[in-house]
């Protein structure tokens, strides 16, 4: 925005190049009151949770609500990027659940090892297998629903053979390991700080880099993309492999948390995860939607579950929810997009006129 | 699958290769070679008794696969089913406590189901919301009404009369009960799909979504009515289900949605519509049960191994063709491709229906 401001009062008779502004600054204003609309859902449920029940708002409580959110909030920062560019990941929960079980493995057998490298390893398989998605939808041309329900199965099928029925329990893993999922730095869970780190890192990535551009510009016209001289191929099998080596880490960070893991790991995450991806404003037919949406639908996602079992609702409405939450997102979405659209429709026939 | 041009060699030939070409042939031979393959690891694999159990393993599948191939067609999709057969299966449990007759609770959980459906098909149709984002969302929400209805109880009383009717065989024959249904379901969505004018509709709209708006279809309600019957049908599943093992709970039926859509994908059925038939996804099924099947008879071979291979295939079932007309392309001259999630409607090279 680099016009001065045109906050005029009662202006007669729209000049085009105000209209222009104005359909721009609609457009700004837009998404970012998709993110604030989420915000604003999450303060209300708290608000109103704490109301009804004070425990609601103490720091404890606060802080389980951002520790249950912080793995899906990274799952959904890599689906988020695969999801700009007009695919999907639902390989993501077999992932975790393959990588959950290599780190619990070598750890109980190497309780020395070094964490770091623990994390690496997660990442690099977890990475590894996302990286087989890519090429199979760049390279194989198979779309990415097919490829990736088909590494669903691979993969969990992979978890279930290394396990062969076996579970890791926490008696087995060094203490080091199981602190990542308890413990806090500077008052903040280490879980959350990788969460953050990793929202922090791909959000500016997405907004700074050429290549984030890039994934916005794939999905919102493939083939105009190619024309424009976007490595197409290339950008979309690093948004898979991204996709992948956050599921990887979500697995290693999943085995911190919970101790005990066997080859059903994250079974169904990949619901959860595309649901807070949605939610957050990702559009599922790409080019638009941030990762801080995201993370926020994330959060949002898990407060409920939390919020309704404090209000001691009927655990059972918790799963009805959060699917009317999805689609009143993607409602709303919609309608913010049919405005926006008319919007600027208005300004080109204005400048066409 | 393109029938080559046959300029040198007879018409024979190319309808030879034609035919050979075909996804369903394929698909048969792939479930002729598993059948084989399954009777060497076990003794035990062709035998009527396994017949009988595979079958009725996948019956509820199989009957969600057909009303979900017709959606998959028309270049939707509806990954609510399995959740559709909970809320029937929890709404059947409850009426039943409630005392009322099977014969009258079968109609309203169909209903129920229809009812699903329509939310559905109002959801994509009317607001115009993409059915994988609406149906994601509405698998949360039917499984969770499911829970609301009846919570984590079970109904196990149903009379053995209908249990019966639902886990036995026909007329003393190997062939289940469920498979029946399925066989006249199977043939009613073929005609329906096939022989038409609905049904071609159903491919138009698929292949070329705003052509066929143009051309003149109603494409909206017949999308709605592919999204009713979707819901209808696993709502029938949901019924089928419960009886067969004589539960009826919330909890039936996970991931199922996921194993309908491998058999549809597998059955040749294009994921971006406008392709495809109800025979290749029954013998997509037959072929899903078998290597089911072989692989849990078949001594030391991990059963886990079903996932492994299933998975696969489905991925093998696009790539292949994939990379064959890819090497024919390199022969002579290349063509851009289509990739993505969904392609850009407008991008979209129109897919004549191969009926």
């Amino acid at each position: 925005m680099s016009a001065p401001a045109t906050v005029s009062p009662s202006a007669p008779a729209p000049a085009p190049p105000r209209s222009g502004e104005r359909a721009r600054k609609a457009t700004e204003l837009a998404f970012r009151v998709r993110e604030l609309g989420i915000v604003l859902a999450l303060g209300l449920l708290i608000l109103v949770t704490g109301i009804l029940e004070p425990r609601f708002v103490g720091a404890g409580s606060l802080r389980d609500l951002a520790l249950n959110a912080s793995i899906i909030a990274i799952l959904a920062v890599g689906q988020t990027l695969v999801i700009l560019t007009r695919n999907i990941d639902i390989s993501v929960g077999s992932i975790l659940g393959l990588t959950a079980f290599m780190a619990g493995s070598l750890l109980s057998n190497n309780p020395d090892l070094p964490i770091p490298l623990v994390m690496v390893l997660g990442m690099g398989l977890g990475g590894a297998c996302g990286l087989l998605n890519g090429v199979l939808v760049t390279y194989g041309k198979v779309p990415a629903l097919v490829v990736t329900l088909g590494t669903l199965y691979i993969f969990r099928g992979l978890a279930f053979l290394w396990t062969d029925g076996r579970q890791v329990n926490a008696e087995t893993l060094p203490d080091r390991f199981l602190n990542l999922g308890t413990e806090s730095l500077f008052g903040i869970p280490i879980l959350v700080l990788f969460a953050l780190v990793v929202v922090l890192v791909v959000g500016q990535y997405l907004r700074d880099m050429r290549s984030g551009r890039e994934l916005y510009a794939i999905g919102s016209n493939p083939e105009a993309a190619r024309l424009a001289g976007v490595r197409s191929d290339r950008r979309v099998n690093t948004a898979f492999l991204v996709s992948g080596a956050l599921a990887g880490l979500g697995g290693v960070l999943f085995t911190a948390r919970f101790g005990t893991v066997d080859a059903t790991a994250g079974t169904g995450y990949e619901l959860t995860v595309v649901a807070a991806a949605v939610v957050g404003g990702v559009a599922v037919f790409g080019g638009s939607g941030s990762v801080y949406g995201a993370a926020l639908g994330a959060l949002l996602l898990g407060s409920i579950t939390s919020s309704l079992i404090v209000l001691k609702v009927d655990a059972f409405w918790q799963m009805a929810a959060i699917g009317g939450l999805l689609l009143l997102a993607i409602a709303i979405d919609r309608f913010v997009s049919l405005r926006l659209e008319a919007a600027l429709r208005q300004r080109s026939s204005r400048r066409a006129g | 699958v393109p029938a080559e041009t046959a300029t040198t060699k007879s018409a024979g030939m190319a309808g030879v290769r034609a035919l050979l070409g075909r996804w369903e042939v394929l698909v048969a031979a792939l479930f002729l070679l598993t059948c084989v393959v399954g009777q060497n690891l076990s003794g035990e694999f062709l035998t009527a008794d396994s017949f009988t159990t595979a079958s009725l393993d996948l019956s509820e599948v199989a009957l969600m696969a057909l009303a979900l191939a017709l959606v998959v067609v028309a270049a939707e999709i509806d990954l609510s089913v399995a959740s559709v057969l909970a809320l029937s299966s929890a709404v059947m449990a409850e009426l039943w406590n409630a005392g009322l007759p099977l014969e009258l609770i079968m109609p309203i959980c169909i209903a129920v189901g229809a009812l699903c459906g329509a939310v559905n098909g109002f959801l994509v149709t009317r607001l115009g919301l993409p059915s994988l984002a609406v149906t994601i969302g509405t698998l949360a929400l039917f499984r969770g009404l499911a829970y609301v209805v009846i919570g984590d109880e079970s109904v196990t009383d149903f009379p053995i009369a209908w249990t019966d009717r639902a886990f036995g065989n026909f007329g003393g024959t190997a062939i289940p009960n469920t498979m029946i249904l399925f066989a006249f379901l199977a043939i009613g969505f073929g005609v329906l799909l096939h022989a038409t004018p609905f049904g071609r509709s159903v491919f138009a709209i698929g292949a070329n979504e705003e052509a066929a708006r143009f051309s003149g279809l109603r494409v909206k309600r017949i999308k709605m009515w592919l999204f009713v019957m979707s819901g209808a049908v696993a709502a029938l599943a949901g019924v089928v289900i419960s009886l067969r093992n004589s539960t009826a709970a919330a909890n039936v039926g996970q991931g199922f949605e996921l194993v309908a859509v491998a058999a549809v994908v597998l059955g040749g059925i294009s994921i971006f519509g406008g392709k495809g038939s109800i025979l290749g996804v029954v013998l997509a099924l037959g072929l899903l049960g078998a290597i089911q099947k072989s692989l849990t008879l078949a001594e030391g071979i991990s059963s886990y191994w079903v996932q492994i291979v299933i998975g696969t295939l489905l991925i093998g079932s696009v790539l292949g063709p994939n990379l064959v007309r890819r090497a024919r392309e390199t022969r002579g001259g290349s063509k851009p491709s289509r990739r993505g999630l969904w392609p850009s409607r407008r991008a979209a090279t129109p897919n004549a229906p191969q009926h």
